[in-house]
């Protein structure tokens, strides 16, 4: 992650660096993304750690140790905190899939926002929601020990080309078949969910998913959403001049011969990906803030389609810690207080945009 | 020596139809565009003149007939960076995308960089487009907040940046001042001088007879298509509008 990031800094616009210098606007935001890396590397770490003490050898013992020394770290800041967290490896999963959310969910945002495709986010939370139910059900019926996160994500996945597929049939992002969907697919998981109580013992608490819950991030859940994150910021980076032509200019794009659908394709997977990641922390419903708040804020101060990626990024992740902060310190669930201080930090954009638009601009 | 044909002719339209669901919106047109023409496109509302446009660059491809672009067919030509293209309202688009005019002018430069860096050259090259059309000033501005007139200079400056061969303008001063659009018609001229093709809709028959050098003129059919003297004797502008009003009447 922190190469990505290093190397989309380094391309940051040689020909005004060179004629004005860095400002300290731009040095601060520079900054802000280079710690942010460094704290999602930090929690690669973590993850990969949880994953390898698992390994046979001296390879799972040292990882074994090395995770020891991160959960000694967690009893030093409950320590100093009060708090009886941190020392527990469900804490740093939970913070971990934090801190990757808050870094691809306004990274593909800042697509959707300015595609008038927003609610996309929300949509897709609510296929995933299918997708949960039907993982249950498949556990209940067949006693599968596989990832619940993974058929999440599969029929996210499905239903993004299906929605993709749609919105092509009726040649726009129209608000219809957006609605169609998003209520469809909650209907047929609060379905499957009623019956599937009915046919079987279903032991995971439902709300937790609804809602956003920092317990239900599993071990594993962990690490599908960092490889997914990693996976998500490489191809933004490695995409990113096609992606801002498409948003800014379809039919120009379309006209120097991009494949307006491979991207759009890969934007609306994307997103599912992200949702799903998105969903265990801030729940169903309130998934689509995260990927729409940051962006529209970060969008009254940009001065610039790069500054307003960076900026969307920084303000997501302070939301996300903000958020989950608030809700360990207040036993609060996390989704609604990560919300609540994206949407206290976008009035806040508004109101410093509103006195210096201009100013802002001008040079 | 066929492809001594295909070098002068940039576009090569015959027999073209094109329909949405049952409307026809183009029938039988053939044309051909040579290499360094300023073709005006002009006909009534709805006649079918932006639709042709669309055919032309490939961005639609013919129920019937064929379009060749660069000798090639017009919806397989992978080149991209050849045509600059510039939409009808792009004046309005844009909207709250926080997009600098540097940015906007760059992405001429994307089809030849594909997923690679840009370079040094690029941005000099974005530098050159940006003074040639007249708003290096603006560079750092957001595209939205720019005047209508700016804002087209901008698009041009992307299509320069591309290194087009061809510019396919639909209405591009639509909601642009007189003054503003005087010049940005004179820029046209100049960059046609330097050997760009240019195909151009425009519904202000002075304007556009004042500048371009042939003109095509379309009702769904096409009823002239010859330089712009010939255009001018003949009666082809009140025979294209005439069954247009007949329509009209029609729907009465």
């Amino acid at each position: 992650m922190s190469d990505t990031e290093t190397e989309r800094d380094s391309t940051a616009r040689p020909s005004l660096s060179g004629l004005r210098g860095l400002s300290t606007r731009g040095s601060i935001e520079i900054a802000g993304i280079a710690v942010t890396a460094v704290l999602a590397l930090a929690m690669l770490g973590f993850v990969g750690l949880d994953w390898l003490r698992d390994a046979p050898g001296g390879l799972g013992a040292g990882a074994g140790l090395l995770f020891e020394q991160f959960l000694l770290l967690g009893a030093w800041i409950d320590f100093y905190f009060g708090t009886n967290v941190f020392r527990h490896p469900f804490t740093w999963r939970a913070l971990s899939t934090g801190v990757f959310v808050g870094i691809v969910g306004p990274l593909v945002g800042t697509y959707l926002v300015h595609r008038q495709m927003a609610l996309i986010g929300e949509t897709l939370a609510h296929t995933a929601f299918v997708g949960v139910a039907i993982g249950l059900l498949f556990v209940a019926a067949t006693g599968w020990n596989g990832s619940l996160l993974l058929v999440a994500l599969l029929v996210s996945a499905i239903g993004a080309l299906g929605l993709q597929w749609l919105t092509e049939q009726t040649d726009s992002y129209g608000d219809v078949p957006i609605a169609i969907m998003l209520t469809g697919s909650f209907a047929v998981g609060t379905l499957l969910i009623s019956w599937g109580r009915d046919v079987a013992a279903i032991s995971i608490d439902i709300e937790g998913f609804l809602f956003g819950s920092l317990a239900i991030v599993t071990a594993s859940g962990a690490r599908l959403v960092s490889v997914l994150s990693v996976s998500v910021v490489a191809l933004v980076v490695y995409n990113y001049k096609q992606f801002l032509f498409i948003t800014f200019d379809e039919q120009a794009a379309r006209v120097a011969r991009l494949n307006v659908r491979w991207y759009n394709a890969l934007l609306v997977v994307m997103t599912a990906v992200v949702v799903v990641g998105a969903m265990q922390i801030l729940g169903v419903i309130l998934v689509a803030g995260l990927l729409v708040i940051p962006v529209a804020a970060s969008s009254q101060l940009a001065r610039s389609f790069r500054e307003t990626l960076y900026l969307s990024v920084l303000i997501g992740q302070v939301s996300v810690l903000g958020g989950l902060a608030v809700a360990i310190a207040g036993g609060l669930p996390p989704g609604g207080s990560i919300i609540v201080i994206a949407i206290v930090i976008y009035l806040l954009s508004v109101g410093v945009s509103d006195g210096s638009t201009g100013g802002l601009s001008l040079h | 020596m066929e492809a001594n044909d295909s070098v002068s002719a940039v576009i090569e339209a015959e027999n073209v139809t094109f329909a949405y669901g049952e409307t026809t919106a183009v029938e039988d047109v053939s044309l051909t565009i040579s290499d360094g023409d300023f073709l005006g496109l002009i006909g009534p509302n709805g006649s079918g003149k932006t639709t042709l446009l669309h055919l032309m660059i490939g961005l639609k491809e013919p129920d019937s007939g064929s379009v060749r672009l660069f000798g090639e067919p017009a919806t397989e030509f992978e080149d991209g960076e050849r045509i600059g293209y510039v939409a009808q309202r792009s004046t309005d688009r844009g909207g709250t995308m926080p997009v600098t005019v540097e940015e906007t002018v760059l992405m001429g430069r994307f089809a030849h960089a594909g997923h690679a860096r840009l370079d040094e050259k690029d941005y000099a090259i974005v530098a050159d487009a940006l003074e040639t059309v007249e708003i290096d000033d603006l560079r750092d501005r957001h595209v939205n907040e720019l005047s209508g007139g700016q804002r087209q200079r901008a698009f041009i400056a992307r299509a320069l940046a591309s290194e087009a061969d061809i510019l396919a303008l639909d209405e591009p001063t639509v909601g642009v001042d007189a003054d503003s659009r005087d010049r940005f018609y004179d820029l046209l001229d100049r960059l046609n001088d330097q050997g760009i093709t240019i195909i151009l809709i425009e519904h202000d028959i002075d304007v556009l007879t004042k500048h371009v050098d042939t003109v095509a003129c379309i009702n769904r059919e096409l009823y002239h298509h010859g330089d712009t003297v010939s255009f001018l004797e003949s009666d082809a502008l009140g025979e294209a509008y005439g069954t247009a009003a007949g329509i009209v009447q029609h729907n009465h």
